[in-house]
């Protein structure tokens, strides 16, 4: 017999994985595309634009606009991706075109599935955030020896924001009903509250409470520490990681569950 | 003695407080082509998904391949190939990797699913739909790759469940052939399906299935020579008048049935009963005689058709 159960118990959720990059491949025009004009764009108007406002009255923290928006472009890039990459496939998976009820009846578990889908959106996460800093770099934003830093820090975020997705999506069966919530009252305000343009400070109290919930201000103040001196303490910076870290845990612990619920109908 | 594959005691399925699977026991042997025949919502859909090890049974014992479901589910799955209601291939892959991911779950090797493919691609007349999107298939296309896919782990237990439902005849018959070669290279099948034509060709035993529960179970030919005459004589007399003939009509055959446009009169055989009929100055619009099926199986033992 060649079937390899041991073999699947390991690695299934890389057979997953694999499938789903298969899959992306179709798409690789697009993803690539879209890889490189949305910095393009968003430098061009934002970064080049604002920014020459912003540097005429010394920048931000010391730095030049442009450094100081680059971490936050990223993390927001990342995770633009790897939620996209999550939402998509769940939906296709178990509703669409019910592709996770036919790797279910494989040696394949549940959570090996989930885990797969994670996996693989993680890929397209690394291939749109070192595009993304590719296209930082030509335009200036990036230019202290530690820049690339800001790419780990970057991942952490679409890692965090693609597990608590990946839950998210799993669990809210009515997909009018995910979309809306997800695009008006996650993305776009996490978009805008985490300082993304502007330190959170300058933003009143209660405001700043979305920053905190928000993966992307947690990614963001690492990525400001780890390309420039903004200045982080021992205390911030180990909230920052355990925040991000957490998300994932949690995420993918509750994706396992709520997808092994969803395929043993 | 025959291996059973399959060995179910009392077997239970509820959602809340419906029970979808009502305390039924059965047995498959190995090389057995075994059907579950009955109407939507009998229960079948729900009894293949606890015998490919992803449903949890509420109660009863099942083995399969020796294993309880509940405890090795992966390493039961590894032995079946499964072929479910609804198709779920992946429609943005073409044909060929449509099957190599799904040999890929099972831990098969890339050498030996691409020499595979090629075996499959011809075994379900899909050689030049090879490179083409799943999107683009007709519906008998895509069930012919869910099969194919199905085999690509080389299974000892295929399970189809209502392999041709919603099919056209040519598309059926195709089907049909294509799973009577599986059949005839010994491979175990569990079908279920709501057409009796399909378990009458298909099946060497099976069991009539309503409302949760096991009706009869045996063999296609066993069943009618329990269940039914050998011959049906089929009249019409006109939806107003159906009623009134049948009370006129009921001495003389064995056992009658009133559909709501016909009357089936059962008979060892039926043109000596029509002469009868017709003898005594009864003339129905249209008459026809056939031989009992499945169909008339049911009928008798719930009251109500296969298809509404
Ligand atoms: N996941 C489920 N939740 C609730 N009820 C279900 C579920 N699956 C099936 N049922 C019910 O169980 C009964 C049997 O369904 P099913 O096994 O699909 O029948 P069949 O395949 O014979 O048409 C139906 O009445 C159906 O509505
Ligand atoms: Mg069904």
């Amino acid at each position: 017999m060649s079937t390899n159960i041991r073999k699947v118990s390991r690695f299934g959720s890389f057979h997953i994985a694999e499938a789903r990059i298969r899959n992306m491949a179709k798409w690789s025009g697009i993803i690539l595309f879209a890889a490189v004009v949305n910095p393009a764009l968003y430098l061009v108007s934002i970064g080049i634009g604002v920014g020459s406002l912003v540097d005429a009255n010394n920048g931000v923290n010391g730095v030049s606009y442009l450094t100081f928006l680059a971490p936050a472009l990223l993390a927001s890039a990342a995770i633009q991706g790897s939620s996209d990459e999550v939402i998509f496939p769940v939906m296709d998976g178990f509703k669409w075109n019910r592709t996770f009820f036919g790797m279910r009846s494989t040696p394949i578990t549940a959570r090996q599935i989930s885990l797969g889908v994670f996996l693989a959106a993680m890929f397209r996460t690394v291939v749109s955030v070192v595009i993304y800093w590719i296209v930082l770099y030509f335009f200036g934003a990036l230019e202290s020896g530690t820049a690339w830093l800001a790419m780990p820090a970057a991942l952490l975020a679409g890692a965090a924001m693609g597990a608590v997705m990946l839950a998210l999506a799993a669990k809210i069966e009515n997909e009018n009903f995910f979309f809306t919530l997800v695009g008006r009252f996650v993305m776009i305000p996490m978009f805008l509250f985490s300082g993304t343009f502007y330190p959170l400070t300058q933003m009143p109290i209660f405001l700043q409470f979305f920053g905190w919930i928000s993966p992307l201000w947690h990614a963001t103040e690492l990525g400001r520490y780890l390309t420039y001196d903004y200045p982080l303490s021992g205390l911030q910076l180990s909230i920052h990681i355990c925040v991000l870290a957490s998300m994932i845990v949690i995420g993918l612990f509750l994706s396992a569950r709520i997808f092994h619920k969803r395929l043993e109908k | 003695m025959t291996e059973m594959l399959i060995q179910a005691r009392g077997l239970t399925k509820t959602y809340g407080d419906f029970v979808a699977v009502d305390g039924i026991d059965f047995d498959v042997a190995k090389g057995e082509s075994f059907g579950f025949l009955g109407p939507n919502g009998a229960g079948k859909s729900t009894t293949m998904r606890i015998i490919g090890a992803t449903s949890v049974r509420t109660s009863g014992t099942l083995t399969i391949l020796g294993k309880d479901p509940e405890v090795n589910g992966p390493q039961i799955r590894a032995h079946l190939g499964v072929v479910p209601q609804q198709d779920n291939l992946d429609n943005e892959l073409t044909v060929s990797e449509n099957i190599f991911i799904y040999g890929r779950y099972f831990g098969l090797s890339s050498s030996f699913i691409n020499k595979k493919i090629p075996e499959l691609l011809e075994f379900a007349q899909l050689e030049e739909k090879k490179d083409t999107k799943v999107e683009a298939l007709s519906g008998g296309m895509k069930r012919r790759l869910t099969i194919a896919r199905s085999l690509v782990s080389e299974p000892d237990i295929l399970m189809l469940d209502e392999p041709t439902t919603g099919l056209d005849p040519q598309a059926r018959h195709i089907l049909w052939d294509r799973l009577f070669r599986l059949k005839e290279q010994g491979v175990t099948l569990l079908i279920t399906t709501h057409y009796m034509d399909e378990a009458e060709q298909l099946c060497d035993r099976l069991i009539v299935m309503d409302r949760g529960k096991i009706m009869a179970e045996d063999s296609p030919a066993q069943l009618i020579k329990t269940y039914s005459t050998k011959e049906v004589l089929e009249v019409r007399f006109g939806s107003d008048r159906n009623q009134e003939m049948v009370e006129v009509l009921r001495p003389l055959a064995d056992r009658i049935e009133v559909l709501p446009d016909r009357i089936l009169l059962y008979a060892t055989d039926g043109e000596q009963l029509l002469e009868q009929i017709t003898a005594k100055g009864i003339h129905p619009n249209t008459s026809l005689v056939r031989r009992s099926s499945l169909e008339d199986v049911f009928l008798r033992l719930t009251g109500r058709s296969l298809v509404e």
